[in-house]
């Protein structure tokens, strides 16, 4: 199967998030459309490593498909510690102005 | 068609149905369980691409752990589709336009590369496997591996300090 299949399915996700945060208001829908993003490109940069396991390249660098899977890994680490901090912000936010509306939040005082 | 290019093409859609369904549906608690069924759909997507262990670290961690904790907080704030904060239809719309430029210059530009055509080793070849993806991280990537850990420290130290009562925190200081 080609590349260029696995490129616009991630394509399309990135692009699905980005609607979602340009059109929700909704501060948790716009945070869950940016881990949709997030997703997206670490199926795009798998899709990419086992293109080059079928390419030359991998014969004289053995270690080019774990690499970049380990890559993934490293960014679902800070997918994860992002997300905890980011709610922690947002309850916050509601504890403060009773909404999660992003309307309201065109302050950073009060 | 093999049942590897099915397998690939109702995972895809099953994927970009879901990924709609959390940007459209009213209710966010109906947005987070499309958007497990996106993480599982993108599961299904690696063991296809023979990275076994991402596809359990991404069940795991994201449909796990990450998307409970997105339930809990929409379920704390008792949000349901009436209190769905009001919005400008001209926005919206600008929104999707947008978004939509985008998806067409980006699938314009990749419809020209050659590297487009490149062919994918699918479903064989063992360098997704926990072992040799043990070994990677554990002799090269042993000490971003450790360091990590301090991350994962710190955001947990931050998010109890942010969360923590507005009163308790003036006593504090």
């Amino acid at each position: 199967m080609e590349i260029k299949w696995y490129i616009g399915l991630a394509v399309a996700l990135f692009c699905t998030g980005i609607v979602g945060v340009l059109t929700r208001r909704n501060s948790i829908i716009i945070f869950m459309c940016i881990e949709l993003m997030l997703n997206s490109v670490n199926l795009l940069l798998v899709a990419f490593s086992k293109m080059h396991a079928a390419s030359p390249i991998a014969q004289s660098m053995p270690n080019v498909v774990s690499d970049a899977q380990i890559f993934v890994f490293f960014i679902m680490v800070v997918a994860a510690a992002e997300v905890s901090v980011g709610l922690a912000i947002i309850v916050m936010m509601y504890r403060n102005i009773h909404s999660v509306d992003i309307n309201f939040l065109n302050r950073l005082k009060n | 068609m093999s049942i590897t290019e099915i397998l690939f093409w109702v995972l895809s859609v099953l994927a970009l149905v879901s990924a709609i369904m959390v940007v459209a549906s009213k209710n966010p608690v109906h947005s987070i369980l499309f958007l497990i069924v996106v993480f599982f759909t993108i599961s299904g997507h690696y063991i296809l691409l023979n990275a076994q262990f991402l596809a359990i670290v991404n069940i795991i961690v994201y449909a796990g752990a990450i998307m409970v904790l997105f339930l809990f907080v929409v379920m704390l704030m008792n949000l349901n589709a009436e209190s769905e904060p009001k919005k400008n239809r001209l926005l919206q719309f600008a929104g999707l336009i947008s978004g939509g430029c985008l998806f067409l210059v980006l699938i314009s530009a990749i419809a020209k590369s050659t590297t487009a055509n490149n062919v994918m080793q699918l479903g064989s070849g063992n360098s997704g496997l926990i072992k040799n993806l043990g070994m990677v991280l554990f002799n090269d990537y042993v000490i971003p591996f450790e360091i990590s850990s301090v991350l994962f420290l710190s955001a947990m130290i931050g998010a109890v300090v942010i969360g923590k009562k507005e009163k308790a925190a003036q006593d504090g200081n």
